[in-house]
């Protein structure tokens, strides 16, 4: 019965021998490492338990085996309720201390927190601005904006050491997760949805980036290099970026964001103001709502059936290809981009009347008159809206 | 003929579909359909056919339609395998700058396949076809509460397995992963029949799923030979019990998901589309609130049966039967409070991560009760290293360390840098095939001479043994090694050569395991067709102690001659230390349901239903789904449903059963 056992130990020795080369287990970020340590003690606390479970198993087996006559036999010998205290309790001391490691480590480690420290006694300086780094995840590729530096990168992300960073995500077609081994634990990207991480990296050097989530065919190729830095190094990569011609506006970013594999690293020496923005509210298309506004007439009532009238035929993402056999025309939702167009919708909104919602309490009882005027936030918002673009038109001209 | 009218028949169904440009697909199906039209040959030229319809396809005794789940399982085990085959070949290739022999479209496939049969046509089918044969026999019941339901049910299972295979050579399947996952499933990112095939194979097998679950429950309920009192059930009946539960309660919710998802590529909804306010977080959620319970739907019938094995084999009673019972409801319970840990990375905040990382640590409570409880069985035993006693020593000692990394996986910022990993992968095989398949193997070990007559081939046994135990390690070992180097599931190629030599340790792992199932297939050829067959003239070949080792084996048709009367939750170790007798004589009419052939056909006719949904056959859709509400209600006239076995019949199985007993003792 020693065989299992023996094979059972394969993993764990080759766990100690990896650790040379192994970017989770010597990682280069203090959030990683704060995670490797995690590892560790999680599973030492329940290898407490799981070692003496599978030594007992061993000599049971032999010490009970049918040949060995000498062990005592008892068949109906089938409870005892101090050794069922010990079996419930032990794992239950393991889980009530592994839990509590488990709330502090979360919370401490969430990625949506900001960083504290960038190591182990070295808490974040007052007067150190954390880097800011857009992240949007293409079909297949990376795409790195830095706002605080007005430039943009795909497939290559060059961070200073030492230096707090603060991603946000998104994605562009599918869902898709960011992860950078030597420097932090993933988090999804997700198209129309912001997500948060907070790391750091230590060590300069060059760490592998990579898309953790399936996303489609090219999904193997979809990897970065992470490169950390020095903070002059850094200087003279932003120096180095700034002198590409390359120029990322939306009408180059709709380019970039055709499906691609394998794609070669690329600089931006400028981005257009407010792209990222549109990326996450799937309006980087002018003529496309962005999903801000939407949520935000429907916060104040939502335009009723009007709402429906400012759809056009979609005209991306293949058009009538991909179509659902049943399904109507696709549509999008046509951005407000003109004040004759908003004023044309506003204009047809008093002849709708608003939806009537107060439930019909039986024959002959009358509703509620202030339920007819609930969009009248909504309209009162978009009146403001015309209004301010208006003062921008005639600013303009 | 316009092509209008050919697109009306046919649907979106053209050549250009069929997957001939890709030579491995073509070689395959040549293979199945030279196999295919040998077994058919065989089967017409020894005129096997009739007995197969009239003894098998249209039985409804609970034991032939558990075989029939078994066979099912057995061989969806050989597709998928060969997937993983496949898959570890191309991992191990893929390395400086090749790209292996599989191109994405056909990588992308296997790794979402392999998944959907390995858990849906081979584990599901293996379980289901255990609970239907032991089940009944534990509880002295003569079959299911409805057992033409139970026809029905399996063969809808088949019909899933049959869609799903018709996508390797009809089109393609996802190239999704094996939950498919929105937008990436949608008919925007996944046009052509591969989430299709998904969607329609799932829910037909989910309906037999679905309805063997609700037949289970009422069997177990309902139907118990009296005396037996929940708490006097075998552990195995208590485990089914609560994995149809769970089936009941969870099974409804991937139909409801998978029917939102249709309805998004059939009509056009957006319930999970990234606009028009869908959400694909809200699939995401939805299909784990299936999937978590699915892993415990798994799970508790394997440890049922090990927990038979364990008081069989030990000579003994099960330690703890009550703490066993407790512990199994507890998992039960938990396994609904757990599902959001399958994506902590989503963002959801801490304090939400880290209620679903406790409540999953907490279930590693009674599960660590139970493993005590078969030490503590084995404890002042005297144990019989047969079999299936080998295969629960290899489950303990396998299963500790799956469970361990899985409580690992279950703290969030351990998770961080390990979700989506190959540690993960090697996790969930380590908890499955260390598991549910060591399960499997040792209940078929176990009750192979309950279901033939005979016990398997030892020697063959213990080789496929330890074939499965070394190859298992060598095969997922190294996946664990790879997760704690940064390295991600489902890529097709690689970049660092240094991970090569892990891959390549894997695939020979994989080819170890091959040797393991060849083993296996072996052992069963042996034993079924060898001279030198262990016959179990007793019904009892392994000193056993629940009630389905009471009657012969393999059992009549109506299990038991008399309703037995139990005293003791070990029911047939307690009547023969009080030398119970069988009575010899006075024998009854036994009311026994009739087979019929409905059951095939309506399943047939969903094959068909969900064929045509897939290839967008509108007419074909429409006659089959008419055809099908036809068929049930023609069956409900079907007043012909039941016969008695006379006394005379009886008399006689049961005297032959008394000679071979006294001849044997």
């Amino acid at each position: 019965m020693s065989r299992p056992i023996k094979f059972s130990l394969v993993p764990i020795l080759a766990l100690l021998l990896a650790g040379c080369s192994s970017d989770v287990i010597s990682p280069a970020g203090d959030i990683a490492m704060q995670q490797r340590d995690l590892i560790i003690i999680a599973t030492a606390l329940m290898l407490l338990i799981i070692i003496p479970v599978m030594v007992l198993v061993v000599l049971f087996a032999r010490k009970y085996r049918e040949g060995n006559k000498a062990a005592k036999y008892e068949p109906d010998w089938d409870h005892s309720t101090h050794l069922e205290l010990v079996i419930w309790a032990a794992p239950l001391a393991i889980i009530i201390c592994l839990g509590a490691v488990t709330w502090v480590s979360t919370h401490l480690l969430d990625p949506y927190r900001e960083l504290g420290r960038i190591a182990p006694g070295q808490p974040v300086a007052a007067q150190v601005e954390p880097l800011e780094v857009e992240v949007v995840a293409l079909d297949w590729k990376w795409m790195f904006i830095y706002p605080q530096y007005d430039l943009a990168t795909v497939n290559e992300l060059v961070v200073p050491v030492d230096r707090p960073i603060s991603f946000k995500l998104t994605s562009s077609t599918v869902m898709n997760s960011f992860y950078i081994p030597a420097m932090a634990g993933m988090i999804y990207a997700m198209p129309g949805m912001q997500t948060r991480l907070h790391a750091v990296i230590n060590v300069p050097g060059e760490y592998k980036g990579i898309a953790a989530h399936y996303s489609g065919h090219g999904f193997s190729g979809m990897h970065f290099v992470t490169k950390g830095v020095s903070d002059s190094e850094f200087d003279a990569w932003v120096a180095d970026v700034k002198a590409s011609p390359d120029m990322l506006d939306r009408n180059r970013y709709l380019d970039v964001a055709k499906p691609s594999e394998h794609v070669p690293v690329m600089h931006f020496a400028g981005v257009e103001s407010g792209l990222y923005t549109a990326v996450v509210n799937m309006c980087v298309e002018r003529d496309k709502m962005c999903v801000s506004e939407m949520m935000s007439i429907d916060a104040q009532g939502g335009l009723g059936h009007a709402g429906v009238d400012n759809l056009a035929p979609a005209l991306y993402g293949g058009g009538e290809k991909n179509r659902a056999p049943f399904g109507p025309q696709k549509t999008y939702v046509a951005a407000i981009c003109s004040t004759d167009e908003a004023i044309a919708m506003t204009g047809k909104l008093p002849a709708i009347a608003a939806p009537d919602s107060t439930p019909l309490l039986g024959r002959g009882l009358s509703r509620s008159e202030a339920i007819a005027t609930v969009n009248q936030p909504a309209l009162a918002w978009l009146a403001g809206k015309i209004a301010s673009l208006e003062t921008i038109a005639a600013e303009a001209l | 003929m316009t092509n209008e009218f050919w697109s009306f028949i046919f649907g979106r169904l053209t050549w250009d579909v069929l997957p001939l440009h890709e030579p491995i697909v073509v070689v395959t199906f040549i293979v199945v359909a030279l196999a295919g039209l040998a077994v058919v040959g065989a089967l017409t030229y020894f005129k096997l056919w009739g007995y197969l319809w009239t003894e098998w396809f249209t039985s409804v005794d609970h034991k032939k339609v558990g075989i029939m789940y078994m066979v099912l399982g057995l061989i969806m085990l050989l597709r998928g395998f060969a997937d993983a085959l496949m898959m570890r070949l191309q991992q191990a290739m893929a390395f400086n700058g090749s790209e292996g022999y599989l191109n994405a479209h056909h990588y992308d496939q296997l790794f979402s396949v392999h998944g959907v049969i390995m858990i849906f046509f081979v584990a599901m089918p293996l379980i289901t076809g255990f609970m239907n044969y032991v089940v009944p026999l534990q509880i002295g019941a003569r079959d299911v509460s409805f057992p033409f339901l139970n026809n029905f049910s399996f063969w809808m299972t088949a019909g899933g397995a049959v869609l799903i295979m018709a996508s390797l050579f009809v089109g393609e399947f996802a190239q999704t992963g094996w939950l498919a996952f929105p937008p990436l499933s949608g008919i925007e990112q996944s046009p052509a029949s591969g989430v299709d095939y998904y969607i329609w194979a799932l829910q037909i097998a989910g309906v037999g799923t679905t309805l063997s679950g609700v037949n289970l429950i009422a069997t177990i309920i309902k139907m118990r030979a009296p005396g037996m009192t929940l708490m006097k059930m075998p552990v195995f009946t208590w485990t089914s019990l609560c994995t149809n539960v769970l089936i009941v309660a969870s099974f409804p919710i991937l139909t409801a998901v998978l029917t939102l998802l249709a309805l998004d590529r059939y009509v056009g909804t957006n319930f999970f589309t990234s606009d028009f306010g869908g959400s694909s977080m809200m699939y995401i959620n939805l299909i784990w609130i299936w999937g978590h319970p699915e892993v415990y739907i798994l799970i508790l019938p394997a440890f049922g049966i090990f927990s038979e094995v364990a008081s069989t084999f030990s000579g003994k009673r099960l330690f703890g039967y009550t703490s066993m019972v407790y512990a199994t409801v507890v998992i039960t319970v938990l396994s609904y409070l757990v599902w959001l840990h399958h994506f902590f990375t989503m963002g959801s905040g801490a304090s939400v991560n880290s209620f679903f990382g406790i409540t999953t640590m907490i279930i590693s409570i009674p599960t660590g009760a139970k493993i005590f409880n078969w030490l503590f069985t084995m404890y002042k035993g005297r144990i019989r290293f047969e079999l299936p006693m080998m295969w629960l020593i290899a489950f303990m000692l396998t299963f500790s360390i799956g469970g361990m990394t899985g409580v690992l996986l279950a703290v969030p910022p351990a998770d961080f840098v390990l979700h989506n990993s190959l540690f993960l992968v090697a996790h969930f095989h380590n908890v499955i095939i260390g598991g549910v398949l060591f399960g499997i193997f040792a209940g078929i070990n176990y009750w192979w001479p309950k279901a033939f007559g005979y016990k398997l081939n030892q020697f063959w046994g213990k080789i496929s043994f330890w074939l499965w135990n070394v190859g298992f390690w060598l095969a997922f070992g190294p996946l664990y090694v790879l997760g704690l180097m940064g390295v991600t599931r489902r890529l097709r190629t690689f970049d660092d050569p240094s991970l090569q030599i892990w891959f390549i340790i894997a695939g020979i792992g994989a080819l170890v395991i091959a040797g393991g199932i060849a083993a296996m297939a072996i052992q069963f050829a042996v034993s079924i067709l060898g001279k030198n067959k262990e016959w179990d003239t007793t019904g009892d070949p392994w000193n056993g102690r629940t009630l389905e080792w009471a009657t012969s084996s393999p059992p009549p048709q109506y299990n038991f001659a008399f309703t037995p009367v139990i005293h003791d939750n070990d029911a047939w170790a307690d009547m023969k230390k009080h030398h119970a007798q069988q009575p010899t004589k006075d024998f009854l009419e036994i009311h026994m349901p009739r087979n019929t052939g409905t059951g095939v056909i309506l399943a047939a006719l969903s094959v068909v239903l969900g064929f045509a949904l897939i290839w967008y056959m509108w007419w074909l859709a429409i006659l089959s789904f008419v055809g099908i509400i036809g068929a049930a209600i023609i069956h409900t006239f079907n007043y012909d449903r039941d016969y008695h076995i006379p006394v005379e019949a009886i008399a006689e199985v049961e005297d032959r059963r008394m000679r071979l007993l006294s001849g044997a003792q």
